[in-house]
């Protein structure tokens, strides 16, 4: 029996071994390659079949019209659809809303949270780890508990709305802009995110804004106490060594955090699916992905919804390249 | 005052962060007629057990649960694998087309997966894979950013373990795997960790490829028990609650390499 066993652990082992003298046969003028034909070929060949032929079969895909695929191929017919439809624009309009409503307030959110734990000594894993908590768990769940929250008839942010006197609200299935409702109705209700878009973005902003904390708090971290501390001997205030020292030495980090949270919230998917479908899922919170989603899944569409992710993908790319050169140069290394 | 201020402030935060699980909680202890009864009180006053197999019962979570670890396990132990095999090779070995294969998969991280879902999804139904395992865990058995990091984890390593082992005869696998891969296992945890959590909440990617009740992955599942008629507000609590459990356990298990695997995401994203 512990023969067995010891054969068994022994496996691997001869399995290894095996491979090796097998490796040892290729000719001693091939050097590395055969080991590295072996050791690199089950990533490439993942990376080649699902990520690099769908990036060409897309461009081909978005050439067809009809449904499933198999239609015609009409050039950039599929393209113009897009751009002549009210709904792609409409969506495009709720994305960009989303990432305007998230990003700004999120970052400085999360530099308020992590400046005041780089500050304190007791207890900084425990509040760390508090903060960060919603970013670990999934999102779906998390959209699950919220959406009871917002639950017009009884939930909690109705109940807090009751106590501070304020009539109850529609949350997630109220598609009227914010504007409006704030404005009392000076505001035309079409204008602006609607109160349900603003639901997802607050929901997106206490999950991610972890993420964000822990980065930052690495970022201060990596600043040396002397440069602050020789701010203050020189005398300078609290808040103007924030201004004048912390935050351009943190500039990387804040441009890193910038361009990652903006491409992450052109790609939203789960909260705005785990939030609103089933009810309150309409045009005011359908982002682009979720449009794509649906005219892929509900409708067939499959050469429209790739020609319209593909013109996301531009979109990305073009914002990413347009962040790295107009901030980008002003960040601060050293 | 000053000392404590922070603290205060903190807290305060904090409380508004946990809050909603704490709710979560305290509604999944609640029979139905208390939690569909509105209050502001964490406190369910009362254990209401029966909540746990009626969950069960209402949907099949064992089989969601079954699905969702079966493939992170596996999409997690893949991505450790050739991770390390690939990044070991672009770190330590020499071989033509080195340098512009590397630049071609780091190339694969700039394109974002919603550009490719479509075509990824025609290649998957002309395999024959849909409604199967296979579409949901071999997309994912690689990622570029996983290499990366193996990549750079190997070349930190001193030259010197490479050698030594070199002269004494051993050969590539050997040394990869019985030197080389507990060498950099901070790196394993993390990667591992990584592709584990991403495969567990993934969202989009099971909706498109799997239509099968039987199928269903937890975060499917949880989603679909929402729009069920007549889901009870107690249950569905109940649910969210055991779905987020299995990451909450791990990133108290492994908090130093939750943070690290975040830093990593950010870079990927």
């Amino acid at each position: 029996m512990t023969r067995m066993a010891e054969t068994f652990a022994a496996l691997p082992d001869r399995l290894l071994a095996l491979l090796d003298s097998l490796l040892d046969r290729f000719p001693r003028r091939m050097g590395d390659i055969p080991a590295a034909v072996l050791l690199t070929a089950p990533a490439l060949l993942v990376l080649g079949a699902f990520s690099f032929t769908p990036m060409v079969n897309a461009l081909t895909l978005s050439l067809r019209g009809g449904k499933h695929g198999d239609g015609a191929f009409i050039g950039l017919g599929n393209y113009l659809d897009a751009l002549r439809s009210g709904e792609f624009w409409q969506s495009l309009t709720v994305t960009i809303y989303y990432v305007l409503g998230t990003i700004p307030a999120m970052l400085a959110f999360s530099f308020l949270i992590a400046l005041v734990l780089h500050r304190i000594s007791r207890a900084r894993g425990f509040f760390r780890t508090l903060y960060f908590l919603p970013y670990v768990t999934s999102v779906v769940a998390a959209a699950m508990v919220w959406r009871s929250l917002f639950n017009p008839r009884g939930g909690v942010f109705n109940l807090l709305m009751a106590w501070v006197g304020v009539a109850p609200q529609q949350w997630l299935l109220e598609p009227r802009g914010m504007l409006h409702l704030l404005t009392g109705g000076a505001v035309n209700a079409s204008i602006g995110p609607s109160m349900a878009l603003c639901c997802v973005m607050l929901f997106d902003i206490w999950h991610g804004c972890g993420f964000m904390i822990v980065v930052f708090l690495a970022g201060l971290s990596s600043i040396p106490r002397e440069v602050e501390e020789s701010a203050r001997i020189d005398g300078a205030g609290g808040l103007r060594t924030l201004w004048h020292i912390t935050l351009p030495l943190l500039s990387p980090t804040i441009f890193f955090l910038g361009v990652v949270g903006v491409v992450r919230a052109f790609q939203a998917f789960n909260s705005f699916y785990a939030l609103t479908q089933g009810g309150g899922n309409t045009q005011d919170t359908r982002n682009l992905i979720l449009y794509i989603y649906s005219q892929f899944y509900d409708y067939g569409y499959w050469g429209y919804a790739t020609a319209a992710s593909t013109m996301l993908t531009l979109a990305i790319v073009a914002l990413t390249a347009l962040q790295w050169r107009f901030v980008g140069r002003r960040v601060h290394y050293s | 005052m000053r000392r404590v201020l922070p603290h205060i402030l903190l807290a305060a935060f904090g409380l508004l962060m946990v809050w909603p699980f704490l709710w979560m909680l305290s509604t999944a202890c609640k029979d139905y007629a208390s939690a569909s009864t509105p209050s502001l009180s964490l406190w369910p006053g009362m254990f209401h057990w029966q909540n746990l197999p009626d969950t069960f019962r209402a949907a099949p979570f064992g089989r969601y649960f079954f699905n969702s670890f079966l493939v992170a396990g596996t999409v997690s132990l893949s991505v450790v694998l050739t991770s390390l095999m690939a990044g070991y090779a672009f770190a330590r070995l020499r071989f033509p087309g080195r340098g512009v294969l590397f630049a071609l998969v780091l190339g694969s991280m700039m394109v974002p997966f919603e550009a490719i879902f479509v075509p990824n999804f025609v290649l998957i139904s002309r395999l024959g894979w849909y409604d199967s395992y296979a579409a949901l865990i071999v997309p994912w058995c690689a990622n570029a950013f996983s290499i990366f990091l193996m990549r750079q984890a190997f070349l930190a390593l001193p030259a010197d373990f490479y050698d030594a082992a070199r002269i004494d005869g051993c050969g590539h696998l050997r040394f990869l795997f019985r030197i080389g891969a507990p060498l950099v296992r901070p790196m394993v945890i993390t990667v591992a960790l990584f592709a584990f959590l991403g495969s567990y909440n993934s969202l989009l990617w099971p909706l498109v490829v799997t239509a099968d009740g039987s199928m269903r992955v937890v975060q499917v599942g949880l989603t679909a028990f929402n729009t069920d008629a007549g889901v009870r507000i107690n249950l569905l609590m109940c649910a969210s609650a055991i779905v987020i459990l299995p990451t909450v356990v791990l990133y108290f298990a492994a908090q130093r390499y939750f943070v690290e695997s975040a830093l990593g995401a950010g870079i990927k994203a």
